[in-house]
């Protein structure tokens, strides 16, 4: 008899597909109600970092030099009052052999599913993650597929995305591009049963635990050239592992860094909406992935997500397209280093909240990313303009993602926003109650882990949601 | 005719419209989720057939036959004179003036 491969019914077979093709057990960690064993999960199914140090060293992941940017460090301070402008570092994870500090998460990710015998390995990316899983599964050996949201209906794809997949197939990979639609999932879902690959998710511990090397090499790399902690390290938000395991890092070395989020402000503009897929000029970093992951992290394609950006953030700030495409340019022609833009989300918000920091204070962001045809800021605007979208000198503040993309007219009108970190922890809150279960003692404080809150925090906001 | 063993690209519909999840926005159900492949062509057939392919990963898929040989046409885009701006701008705020004149 045939399975029944209707939506319904493959996402009913979810739970099953998802235990055979990672072999985690997330009812393991379960307590029944609202809480789970974050720790525990992190601990059981994960590895030390001295491990993964070891892992990623194999395969020529990490150890990647930070930067003085001092010729941006000193513009930033023709802009900012007397005596501020913190100096601006930034890690160069483009050096890693996929191009970006991806490469950390597949190097566990992919090395797990060799250790458990999986043949091959599959993610649902249109990032950066699909190149790196594909560069660590020809160095192991196994078989790679990449399912990314890539195309509109009319047939017209990101050219982001296209380099992406480009590069996944140069380096062995099989590429499945979708049209836009949140049933990439479900196709997802499709291949894992079908070819029994290792579901080589970025939400998993061993990919979050991945990147946990990159938050303690910046401690240990400022410590050794500085004498001390970066004061703080900014990380570009999507799906928020990146975040999580930077700042997991960072503990884990002892750091008092004050940990900063980055989006792309892209808010108005629908993620899964087929005529707005080619409106905006960022496919990741931004606040459609930034905003609703943050607040409810479990909509990732794993039961329980090891990427929990809100326990660990000291602030979220936001920026805007025109302001991040100004600084990718400026990069390059101040610093000669031509990165691409997603990954300069942070080198942007960095800009402005060193102009905030005193003269002696250093604020590193951690990462760059690899560029090249599709994935840069020519292409990216040119897309953008024969899409409609209109180019302009301005005050960033009038941006409005779908219609315009606005470069500032001065680099000091270049500002991150904050956003409202109680309001999200209240969404948080909100979106654990759904499951309509009287919380618990153990859940309220679960949810003031969750929120980095408290436990008052979290009864006040249960109240106020009554 | 596109000859048996020929690496092509070929395209198919996933769900069609009635078939899509329930959460889509409106304009994303109009239409189907469609995907694309590559793989070794099974058969011989000309482009528009209905074809199996032999993927990278040696799983076989069927669609729609487009392309021969297909290539990406992705590229640096076309001159974005603001860039250059930018870039002047930046630089005479930091090394313009009379000084290095």
């Amino acid at each position: 008899m045939s399975k029944d491969m209707s939506y319904a019914a493959v996402m009913a077979r979810k739970p099953e597909i998802m235990k055979k093709s990672i072999g985690i057990d997330y009812s393991d960690f379960e307590s029944g109600s609202i809480a789970f064993d974050y720790e525990k999960m992190m601990r059981e199914t994960g590895y030390s970092l001295e491990e993964i140090q070891k892992i990623q060293a194999e395969t020529g992941v990490g150890n990647t030099p930070i930067l003085e940017l001092k010729n941006l460090t000193a513009l930033a301070r023709k802009c900012a009052a007397p005596g501020k402008g913190a100096r601006i570092f930034i890690k160069d994870e483009a050096s890693n052999p996929s191009g970006s500090f991806k490469a950390r998460r597949a190097a566990t990710a992919v090395y797990h599913a060799k250790k458990l015998g999986y043949k091959g390995v599959i993610a649902a990316t249109s990032g950066n993650y699909g190149a790196a899983v594909a560069s660590q599964a020809a160095m192991l050996g196994l078989k790679c597929i990449i399912v990314q949201e890539c195309y509109d209906s009319k047939g017209v794809g990101q050219p982001e995305i296209i380099e992406k997949a480009r590069k996944c197939e140069a380096l062995g990979a099989e590429v499945i591009q979708l049209s836009v639609g949140p049933e990439l999932f479900y196709s997802f879902l499709v291949l894992l049963e079908e070819t029994g690959y290792f579901n080589a998710s970025l939400y998993t511990p061993f990919g979050i635990a991945g990147v946990e090397t990159l938050g303690y090499e910046i401690a240990m790399q400022f410590r050794e050239k500085h004498g001390k902690d970066p004061d703080a390290v900014v990380v570009t938000n999507a799906g928020g592992g990146n975040l999580t395991g930077t700042a997991r890092g960072l503990i884990k070395a002892g750091a008092q860094s004050k940990v900063y989020a980055a989006s792309v402000d892209l808010s108005g503009l629908h993620m899964a909406a087929d005529t707005q897929f080619n409106k905006k000029s960022f496919t990741t970093g931004h606040t459609g992935f930034g905003m609703p992951f943050s607040t409810w992290p479990d909509r990732s394609d794993v039961p329980r997500s090891a990427g929990r950006p809100l326990r660990y953030m000291d602030r979220y700030v936001t920026i805007h397209q025109g302001e991040v495409f100004y600084i990718t340019e400026t990069l390059a022609v101040l610093e000669g280093l031509e990165k691409g833009p997603a990954g300069n989300t942070a080198l942007t918000a960095a800009f402005s909240l060193a102009q905030e920091m005193d003269k002696d204070q250093m604020i590193v962001v951690q990462e760059t990313e690899y560029t090249g045809a599709g994935k840069h800021v020519q292409p990216q605007l040119s897309f953008a303009r024969e899409n409609g979208i209109e180019i302009l000198f301005g005050d960033p503040k009038d941006e409005v993602p779908g219609k315009n993309i606005i470069l500032p007219s001065h680099p000091s009108m270049i500002k991150a926003k904050d956003a409202d970190l109680n309001h999200m922890r209240k969404s948080l809150i909100k979106n654990a109650l759904k499951i309509n279960v009287e919380p618990t003692e153990a859940d309220i404080e679960f949810l003031a882990e969750e929120t980095n809150s408290s436990v008052e925090f979290v009864k006040e906001a249960i109240a106020s949601l009554e | 005719m596109v000859k048996k063993g020929e690496w092509v690209l070929i395209h198919k519909v996933v769900l069609t419209p009635e078939q899509r999840a329930p959460q889509v926005p409106d304009d994303t159900k109009k239409v189907p989720l469609e995907l694309w492949v590559k793989g070794y062509l099974q058969q011989d057939a000309n482009i528009g057939d209905e074809v199996t392919v032999l993927t990278r990963t040696k799983r076989l898929e069927t669609g729609k036959l487009l392309e021969v040989n297909p290539y990406y046409k992705h590229d640096f885009g076309k001159f974005v004179p603001e860039l250059l701006a930018v870039g002047d701008q930046v630089r005479e705020i930091l090394f313009g003036g009379a000084d290095n004149e």
